[in-house]
């Protein structure tokens, strides 16, 4: 078990540099000048040159690179080019406001689909399982964003009882910001809920059939005691896979969701970053979330292998 | 033939089918010009010639979502292709040699593609080189390379054993040999499966980045432009948000239960293993 912690965390720190390399290389890409964009058209030669050594343009991209990704190891995500701000402490504001944002998703989406999921399998044969498995099926086909919509639909417009869109810091209000962040975790957690309940049915349907079960129930346990006892922590290997998937999936998904709210999330500020140009500022958000999905697939593959003591 | 028709494949087929009917027809004919501006009919209601109604641009509804379809299915028949194209001989590569550096490559290079989701890497293309249905249309097919390149190594794997292929190499067929004859004919239900699963996540990430601005550009009509334009009419016009969002769903649903449908139709093995669980 170590030795296979200490190759994954070896495959983790790599990936996570190769990325940085990528996201870096192709934000170097870009056409255009920073030092020229700030400055205007009507700038002096000399006064574009002496902004571009301030940036630090002016150096080779390899100098660049070293400078952009060791400031990163300390947190340090550099100054914006658009607007003299440091970057670090905007990322750090709004990623509190995703993470609470995508933690609600997933926490209401486990919350939905595993007892759904396993009456669905437990009931497979009746007419109240098939329902739950072609309720799950239509709301795979909703994409987050849209379930915002209609929810918005519903519980602002037509009840409202609850605010369209807009944020409320937790330290200003309480009971305003949890009624800000419920339709979107609602928008996330429905739509991640369906998709989890399938792979929870399939799950529980596949542990149903192992002889450990048949055995279990022949010893005299009843059909919920024997899988409450035996099955669940089975299936739940094939299910922390999917959540750890999925996790990823909410975390791009909530970018969407910010926007249909105006949540101020990470995902408003990277879109923002890109509407205002501010290059820098994208490139370090962009590389906050690929680290992101990176660290939560490490964190996925080390459960599985504590999970299943096949694998040790 | 190897397997019977189910409802899934029925009703996925039937919703496919009524998607790239619209997207065809609207190639001739729309009930009206769908990017055609008229302040005198701002937000008409549905009736007389316009069935739906039309936006706040005075746009008919009807005819925005017929070519909006012809969109999506574009978007998501090149993002699949690129998919399928680039991950199918990777993962078959990867399955062939299995001990290899070469596979090691392929699945490290894979998990890291698998690190940039279809919505960033549209943002970092948008970015560099200014947002379109081009770049959407890349960015969700390499986004979608590591599923396809997952499927065909785990399938190829399961060839790789079978005595078909251990007759072929004891033969002395060459590798490509094999690929060609026996492999690929093998996993291509498998990969026909997972083009469906891919075009129905194809059609939701178009969707989004349509919605935040990264995908097809304006004039032309786009289900998830359609939603985002809606967004700000939701108190006063809801069915703007309603048609777009039905399309979008229903052609994602299509697609799903038309995989689920083919995995059955095409893998009587699976179906057993359903029918007695």
């Amino acid at each position: 078990m170590t030795l296979y912690l200490v190759k994954r965390l070896a495959v983790l720190l790599a990936s996570t540099a190769v990325a940085a390399v990528v996201v870096f290389a192709f934000m170097a890409l870009l056409p255009g000048d920073p030092a020229e964009i700030a400055l205007g058209v009507n700038a002096t030669p000399e006064a574009v040159a002496e902004l571009r050594r301030q940036f630090g343009t002016d150096r080779a991209p390899v100098a660049q690179f070293l400078d952009w990704a060791g400031g990163l190891l300390q947190g340090d995500f550099g100054t914006s080019y658009v607007t003299s701000a440091p970057i670090g402490p905007q990322i750090g504001d709004r990623l509190g406001v995703t993470a609470v944002l995508v933690l609600g998703g997933m926490i209401l989406a486990v919350v939905i689909a595993v007892p759904l999921g396993t009456f669905a399998a437990v009931h497979h044969r009746n007419a109240l399982g098939a329902v739950i498995s072609a309720a799950s099926q239509l709301g795979i086909a909703i994409p987050a964003f849209l379930a915002g919509i209609l929810l918005v639909f519903v519980f602002a417009v037509q009840a409202q009882a609850l605010p369209s869109g807009g944020y409320v810091p937790i330290s200003e209000n309480p009971a305003e910001w949890l009624r800000s962040l419920l339709l979107p975790w609602l928008s996330l957690g429905l739509v991640q809920g369906a998709v989890l309940t399938r792979y929870v049915r399939s799950a529980v349907l596949d542990v149903m059939r192992e002889d450990y079960l048949r055995t279990a129930r022949a010893k005299g346990r009843g059909s919920t005691g024997a899988l409450w006892r035996h099955g669940l922590r089975n299936a739940s290997i094939p299910v922390v896979t999917v959540l750890g998937l999925q996790l990823a999936t909410l975390l791009i998904g909530a970018v969407v969701v910010e926007r249909v709210f105006v949540v101020p999330g990470l995902g408003d500020l990277l879109l923002n970053g890109v509407a205002q140009r501010d290059l820098l500022l994208v490139q370090g958000v962009v590389m906050v979330l690929v680290a992101a999905v990176l660290l939560i697939n490490f964190v996925v593959d080390v459960a599985y292998h504590l999970l299943d003591p096949r694998l040790r | 033939m190897r397997g019977r028709m189910n409802a899934g494949l029925l009703v996925g087929g039937v919703l496919v089918g009524i998607v790239v009917l619209a997207a065809l027809v609207s190639f001739f004919w729309t009930p009206h010009d769908p990017t055609l501006v008229d302040a005198a009919r701002k937000l008409r209601e549905p009736g007389g010639g316009y069935l739906l109604g039309a936006d706040k641009f005075g746009r008919d509804t009807f005819s925005q979502l017929m070519v909006g379809a012809r969109t999506t299915l574009y978007v998501g028949i090149v993002a699949v292709g690129i998919a399928a194209v680039i991950g199918t001989p990777l993962g078959m590569a990867a399955g062939m040699t299995p001990r290899g550096w070469l596979s090691e490559l392929i699945m490290r290079v894979n998990d890291l593609v698998f690190a940039f989701p279809a919505l960033l890497l549209a943002v970092m293309l948008g970015a560099v080189y200014g947002a379109g249905t081009l770049t959407a249309m890349i960015a969700i097919g390499v986004a979608t390379v590591p599923a396809f390149a997952r499927v065909a190594r785990a399938a190829t794997l399961q060839v790789m054993v079978t005595d078909y292929v251990l007759a072929a190499r004891a033969a002395g067929r060459r590798r490509p040999a094999i690929a060609f004859r026996h492999v690929l004919p093998n996993i291509g239900s498998v990969l026909i499966v997972q083009a469906s699963v891919s075009f129905a996540i194809a059609i939701l990430a178009e969707a989004a980045l349509s919605f935040l601005g990264f995908g097809t550009r304006p004039p032309t009509p786009s289900w998830g432009r359609m939603l985002q334009e809606s967004q700000e009419l939701l108190f006063s016009t809801p069915r703007l948000a309603l048609w777009p969002g039905l399309a979008i769903a229903l052609a994602v649903l299509g697609f799903n239960l038309l995989g689920d449908g083919l995995r059955d139709f095409l893998d009587p093995k699976l179906r057993r293993i359903r029918a007695e669980g």
